[in-house]
């Protein structure tokens, strides 16, 4: 099975996208995920069906409810998240370098 | 080539490090973070307020294209010495997140070049991930509306 493809086969989906910033920042039930789609609540267990198997999602039983998590628990997955993150940074500072690029010049 | 910038963030760790290189000299790379009109520009928002002194504060706002209010952050300055340092707390508002505290410390590396270390200590190591996050989140959310937007041409 070629997994890299899996995973972006997952993420070409603009709902299990959606799924995946949903809970970016928590985690959550089926249910609460559901309830933000039109869509029936069967088709978005298939999508976290699909996201978890390619692990994109993790779950976690909590009592009765079973939660799901963007799956950040391995190295890779956090590599993932730097990535964008540094990249925001540099772009912040190389717009500093240059702007200040300008005061070398003038002085 | 050696990326310029650099983030390193620990497995469970509730901290992060940021560190850059820069081709000016410390005292420009200082300035861009003291001058109230040349933060704005690389930080693409409009500096309300900046008091770079102890127990100064600071304020940012950001608009969007609409001129409405999308993003609002503040925070205290607790420590500032010219071109060393800067210890400050930073607070997104109307956000659920917690504040955050930043060691900046600025070096000379030679006369021309410079380098910034920022440390960056969050509540907890899942706020933390949350930060890391966000620009994650912020991509898939952009690729999203690219997406949309390229079907909304087709209809």
């Amino acid at each position: 099975m070629n997994l890299r493809r899996d995973v972006f086969q997952a993420i070409a989906d603009p709902t299990r996208r959606a799924i995946l910033l949903l809970l970016a920042t928590q985690a959550m039930t089926a249910g609460a995920i559901a309830s933000n789609f039109n869509t029936a609540r069967p088709t978005v267990s298939k999508h976290l069906q699909i996201l978890t198997e390619c692990e994109l999602l993790g779950q976690e039983q909590n009592g009765r409810e079973i939660y799901y998590h963007l799956n950040a628990q391995n190295m890779k997955e956090v590599a993932d998240f730097l990535e964008p993150f540094r990249k925001m940074w540099d772009e912040r500072f190389n717009k500093l370098e240059a702007i200040m690029e300008k005061y070398k010049t003038k002085k | 080539m050696e990326a310029k910038t650099k983030v390193s963030a620990q497995e469970g760790q509730q901290e992060l490090v940021i560190t850059r290189t820069f081709d000016l000299p410390l005292e420009l790379l200082f300035k861009a973070y003291t001058e109230p009109e040349i933060v704005a520009q690389w930080m693409g928002t409009k500096v309300i307020k900046l008091e770079n002194k102890k127990h100064g504060s600071w304020q940012f706002e950001t608009s969007d294209a609409k001129g409405n209010v999308a993003f609002q952050a503040h925070g205290t300055i607790h420590d500032f010495v010219p071109n060393q340092k800067i210890i400050r707390t930073f607070e997104m508002e109307n956000a659920p997140f917690d504040v955050q505290l930043e060691f900046l410390e600025f070096e000379a590396l030679t006369e021309h070049t410079s380098k910034l270390r920022m440390q960056v200590v969050y509540k907890s190591a899942a706020h933390r991930d949350q930060m890391l996050k966000l620009p994650f989140s912020q991509g898939i959310n952009r690729a999203h509306n690219r997406l949309q937007d390229i079907m909304n041409t087709l209809k």
